[in-house]
């Protein structure tokens, strides 16, 4: 573990997830998010499907897959075009902390060729190799971001107790782990027999609830 | 006279992708909620429109209600005009992670530009909030007579520290028994010189000074003071 990841992971760090939900928004809305038990599930299903795939496109990123090549294979794994939108702005945002905190060529490169913003979990991948970090690294940082966004912004939605969500969190830690070290395979896999080895599992409700979040007049998040 | 911060365009690590270039000067404005910021916009805007090419950012706390007013009043154009959303926070958006607002700063210069001005109007907030100096050059707090005439003596970082001080609303004074001259007496205790206006602008009375106050620092900007 090293304090780079740390700081990759940390909530705190300026890339602007502060305001995006995870979906969480519209799961609450929809009352599918309630509590603390519930909120546990939402996040279990993030993580084991979009949250998976996402961390196997970091660690691939970070193994040294080719970015752009990686960034066609996100868009082909996400199919709702907000949430395509969402990744690939947040990717802008991190690109220019990563930037910031850990300059490199490969991150100038990967501004250059797409100006508009790569999706965020190939940016992420490109930043952790740039920070020094391991695939299973980058893969670990961004299962954890599966749940942690949901977790904070049920807090905010909500008003749930924030020990009960950060006991959400630390339940599900074990199985964060797994998602990482399936996803930090998966990419070792993708190197060797091409990215079409990289998993593609959806939540179709997550899809359905971000275009529908944003068709909504009045939210506080942006996804 | 007033003295103003000495720093006036601080050094600024953006980290844009798209790199330098000419930019516009950046002007955050601050304060609580319903002081006055999107009429003081607002109200700026007809001011200065026909001297420089004016931006608008707002962030609206979970609407789009700010930016839609000034859409309504026809201050600028509407391609002049964007909303970032803040995720329940307006602070973070403004101070702690400003990359939402950067990104719609710099898409808006690329979009609509070139633009002299750009003014950024925070969600309203709370007393300390502030625009960090990685976002803005320079920064407005809009505060205002009804919301209490001790704001001033109670100080926080928005008051004592903002580059200029707006005091909204003193139509209202009288009405809700707000005292003036003590409220100019703490700002000035409270601001070791930097300057403080009162306004009263959904009146019309008073934008001249801080539209005068704008024109200032872009003289001081087209000047070379980067």
């Amino acid at each position: 573990m090293s304090a780079a990841l740390l700081l990759l992971a940390d909530g705190r760090f300026p890339a602007g997830g502060h305001a995006h939900s995870g979906g969480a928004e519209t799961a609450v809305a929809e009352g599918r998010i309630t509590d603390a038990a519930t909120l546990a599930e939402f996040c279990r299903g993030r993580l084991h499907t979009t949250g998976l795939v996402a961390a196997a496109l970091a660690a691939a990123a970070t193994a040294g897959a080719d970015p752009l090549a990686l960034d066609g294979a996100a868009d082909a794994r996400t199919p709702s075009p907000v949430l395509r939108a969402v990744s690939r702005r947040l990717g802008r945002q991190l690109l220019r902390a990563a930037r910031a905190a850990w300059p490199s060529p490969a991150l100038d490169r990967l501004g250059a060729a797409r100006p508009r913003g790569a999706h965020q979990p190939v940016v992420l991948g490109v930043a952790a190799r740039a920070a020094g970090l391991t695939p299973l690294d980058a893969a670990r940082a961004t299962a954890y971001e599966a749940v942690s966004s949901p977790a904070t912004a049920t807090v905010r939605l909500l008003a749930l107790d924030p020990f009960e969500s950060a006991a959400v969190l630390a339940r599900l830690g074990p199985e964060v782990d797994a998602v990482a070290e399936a996803a930090e395979a998966a990419a070792r896999r993708a190197l060797s027999e091409g990215l079409d080895a990289l998993p593609a599992a959806s939540a179709p409700l997550l899809d359905i609830g971000a275009e529908r979040h944003a068709a909504w007049p009045t939210r506080l998040f942006t996804s | 006279m007033h003295q103003d911060h000495p720093e006036v365009f601080p050094q600024r690590h953006t980290m844009s992708a798209s790199g330098g270039g000419r930019r516009a000067l950046r002007v955050g404005l601050g304060g609580p909620v319903g002081s006055g910021k999107t009429a003081t916009v607002a109200a700026l805007c007809r001011a200065l429109r026909d001297e420089v090419a004016i931006g608008v950012v707002t962030n609206d706390i979970y609407t789009r209600e700010d930016a839609d007013f000034l859409l309504r009043q026809a201050v600028l154009a509407p391609e002049r005009i964007t909303a970032v959303e803040t995720g329940a926070c307006p602070h973070t958006a403004i101070r702690d992670d400003i990359s939402a607002n950067l990104e719609a700063v710099e898409d808006l210069e690329e979009q609509a530009g070139p633009l002299d001005l750009v003014l950024l109007e925070s969600g309203g907030d709370n007393l300390t909030a502030t625009f960090s100096k990685g976002l803005v050059d320079v920064q407005i707090f809009v505060i205002d007579v009804a919301g209490g005439d001790d704001i001033p003596r109670k100080g926080g970082p928005g008051v004592t520290t903002s580059d200029l001080l707006v005091v909204n609303k003193v139509d209202l004074a009288e009405h809700v028994g707000a005292d003036l001259d003590r409220m100019a007496t703490d700002a000035a205790a409270q601001r070791g010189g930097l300057p403080t206006v009162f306004t009263s602008v959904a009146r019309g009375q008073g934008i001249e000074p801080v539209a005068a106050w704008i024109r200032e620092r872009l003289a001081r900007k087209a000047a070379g003071a980067a």
